[in-house]
């Protein structure tokens, strides 16, 4: 009898091409390497200083998503780029995509989008893959089995020249949510509890795995939402096994295996789960059942708590200066924290599972008066898909802007941004100190508290605007 | 990211940021982030902390010293949290800084800070109380040995991954390192149906 295995061990077994050592680390294989305008430059620059080439452009795929405006070009095609340095480093991407003979899903391409949901939609992201992406939210292809993780530009430069990196394996934590979630509860409240419960730190350096009853209900929207976030614990991927959701999900798309060649991919794939039996170095439970709609009301990922429960009062120093700067006193109801901009989209919630659940709640209501919403496809198939489903009618109709795919707002680096001393409610993933824009204050919710509170005009519980089944 | 210079032992005043979880937000904002190489980034290391919207300065320590006599910074739990922004650790390089202090620092920042010869090291709380109440002190970072010295005489050892360590002490070049290993790596792909 071999020992037990869990989901990251099997991974990660297979992709060693050298052991580590006390005195070395291990050299990684990486089956898919994404890219984009951001993180590259820098690392194309040192590949040519050394006269070398990407050694696996069939393993490396670029798009244009941070620093790409999400409005329309003008009548004469010219886009509205926040900066010429923005456009310089579009077009530094196009030229190295070019000379390295990369497929870039540029301007034009129907693929285009945010890298991490590009990936999944086009099955560029396989069970068991290693995927690694010069951005922290990586972690997003772990939904699908994948060992997925963020690197810095040094590194990209590494995948780009070798298709490896010098790794250290990281200590493993399955988090298993049992029960079932009520109704109204999404993966980013799930997500939102994980990050509260382990803390913005206590992810540092582990591998997660994410199990039980909860994660198998959720749909690969929502674990991906999960997955995303993991970072902001510190834990440097999250993990999910493949399921036979996860290959109906991959079925049929563009860079997946075909026809019988599938169904002998899929047969691999759903061996990957975890062995009864396979040891963690960490293993922590959460109830499911008691996990409600959540928003943060701090200046980090894991200063949330439910909507219910108003905003908490100051445990220690840094959540008084947490409190301090979103203008909030501790103990108040979230009613009173009145809404300037909504924020619909990003790599954590821009799919069309995140976009269905936004204009549900959004259908036949308006945007209250002096709220800006925005809504941002992930990518250009989600905003064609949502276009033929008429989410973007509901969106318009009720007042809200309907954009062009890019990070957007996230990230702010394109010119979408949120004005000092604002409150946003955003689906995104960081509410860190001025993330939106200098001065901007951040409440990180799911798509349907987003909506929800775009049409209350402040953070709202979005229960009370849903058709619910008794459960 | 290319050979560098190997780095030691040095001395030097240190700059304490008191806050805890300082994310690469803050370290240079993501507005920044466009540019196309690694140069002069230190005059936006930790932007809208020292600047008002139009560009004035704001009363704030990093405006304050001269980096050149103030190497190490010393900062909150939890340093380096957030996006894998390799222009966080550029940018604080070229601000002055050799090395970082925290009581934990985040996984990218440390690794990406290695990559760039940016010094992490972690002390426990103890060691950090006493750096952050005598703030103008002078430390000394020894990496041959792994060992921070405080002004009051008091030594502790710190962390630092084998190989990253190696290849700061002898200038060892990680791209070349894996460069090294193309044989293998072809070797790899063939083995497991991953040839080009």
């Amino acid at each position: 009898m071999s020992k037990p295995k869990s989901l990251f061990e099997k991974v990660w077994e297979r992709h060693i091409v050298e052991e580590e050592g006390a005195d070395k680390p291990a050299v990684l294989y990486i089956d898919l390497h994404l890219v984009h305008e951001v993180t590259s430059p820098q690392a194309f620059s040192e590949l040519d200083a050394r006269g070398l080439k990407v050694r696996r452009p069939d393993r490396t795929f670029a798009t244009l998503d941070h620093s790409i405006p999400t409005l329309a070009p003008d009548a004469d095609g010219n886009r509205p780029y926040v900066t010429a340095q923005a456009k310089k480093q579009v077009e530094t991407l196009e030229a190295n995509a070019a000379k390295n003979g990369l497929r870039l899903f540029g301007y034009d391409a129907e693929n285009r989008g945010v890298v991490h949901v590009i990936g999944p939609e086009m099955g560029l992201t396989q069970p068991g893959f290693t995927v690694v992406c010069g951005d922290s939210h990586t972690s997003t292809h772990g939904a699908f089995g994948c060992i997925a993780f963020g690197i810095g530009t040094s590194e990209v430069g590494h995948v780009l020249a070798t298709q490896c990196l010098a790794q250290r394996k990281p200590k493993t934590m399955r988090i298993n949510i049992t029960g079932a979630l009520q109704p109204g509860v999404t993966g980013k409240d799930v997500a939102l509890t994980v990050i509260n419960t382990l803390g913005f730190s206590g992810g540092t350096g582990y591998a997660l795995e994410y199990a039980g009853p909860v994660i198998e209900a959720l749909d690969m929207e929502g674990r991906m939402t999960v997955c995303n976030l993991s970072i902001e614990a510190g834990a440097r991927c999250g993990m999910i096994a493949p399921d036979q959701k996860t290959v109906e999900w991959l079925r049929g798309r563009e860079y997946v295996p075909q026809g019988a060649a599938f169904d002998e991919a899929a047969a691999q794939w759903l061996t990957l789960k975890s062995d009864d039996g396979a040891v963690f170095d960490k293993e922590i439970t959460i109830d499911g059942s008691a996990i409600e709609p959540m928003a943060t009301w701090g200046t980090s990922p894991d200063q949330g708590a439910p909507i219910v429960r108003g905003v908490p009062v100051a445990a220690n120093e840094d959540e008084e200066r947490a409190l301090k700067y979103m203008g909030f006193t501790g103990g108040e109801a979230r009613e009173v924290e009145k809404v300037d901009v909504v924020f619909i989209g990003s790599c954590t919630n821009g799919r069309m599972a995140d976009l269905r659940a936004a204009a549900a709640i959004m259908k036949g209501r308006k945007v209250a008066p002096g709220v800006r919403a925005l809504i941002v496809p992930g990518s250009e198939w989600v905003r064609v898909e949502a276009e033929k489903e008429g989410l973007h009618n509901i969106f318009l109709e009720a007042g809200a802007e309907w954009r062009l795919p890019g990070c957007s707002m996230c990230i702010a680096m394109n010119g979408d941004f949120v004005l000092p001393g604002q409150l946003a409610v955003s689906t995104s993933n960081r509410n860190f100190e001025g993330r939106q824009g200098p001065g901007s204050r951040t409440v990180l919710a799911s798509p349907a508290t987003a909506a929800a509170s775009a049409i209350a005009g402040h953070v709202a519980d979005p229960r009370q605007f849903m058709q619910l089944e008794s459960a | 990211m290319s050979n560098q210079e190997p780095v030691n032992s040095f001395s030097s005043r240190i700059v304490v940021l008191p806050e805890a979880n300082i994310d690469t937000d803050q370290i240079i904002p993501a507005r920044f982030l466009t540019t196309t190489t690694k140069a002069g980034l230190g005059k936006v290391a930790f932007n809208d902390w020292r600047y008002t919207a139009d560009g004035s300065n704001k009363p704030h320590i990093l405006n304050e010293i001269d980096p050149t006599e103030h190497r190490v910074l010393v900062a909150g739990n939890n340093l380096g949290c957030g996006s894998s922004r390799e222009h966080a650790p550029w940018a604080l390089m070229d601000y002055g800084f050799k090395a970082v202090i925290s009581t934990e620092i985040a996984d990218i920042f440390k690794s990406n800070s290695l990559k760039n010869g940016l010094l992490p090291v972690v002390v426990s709380p103890d060691i950090h109380d006493k750096l952050t109440q005598n703030p103008q002190q002078r430390v000394t970072i020894d990496l041959e040995s792994c060992t921070l010295t405080l002004e009051d005489g008091t030594t502790v050892t710190f962390q630092v991954e084998a190989f990253a360590r190696q290849c700061l002490l002898e200038g060892v070049d990680a791209m070349g390192w894996l460069l090294k290993r193309l044989p293998e790596i072809e070797a790899y792909e063939k083995t497991n149906g991953k040839a080009a």
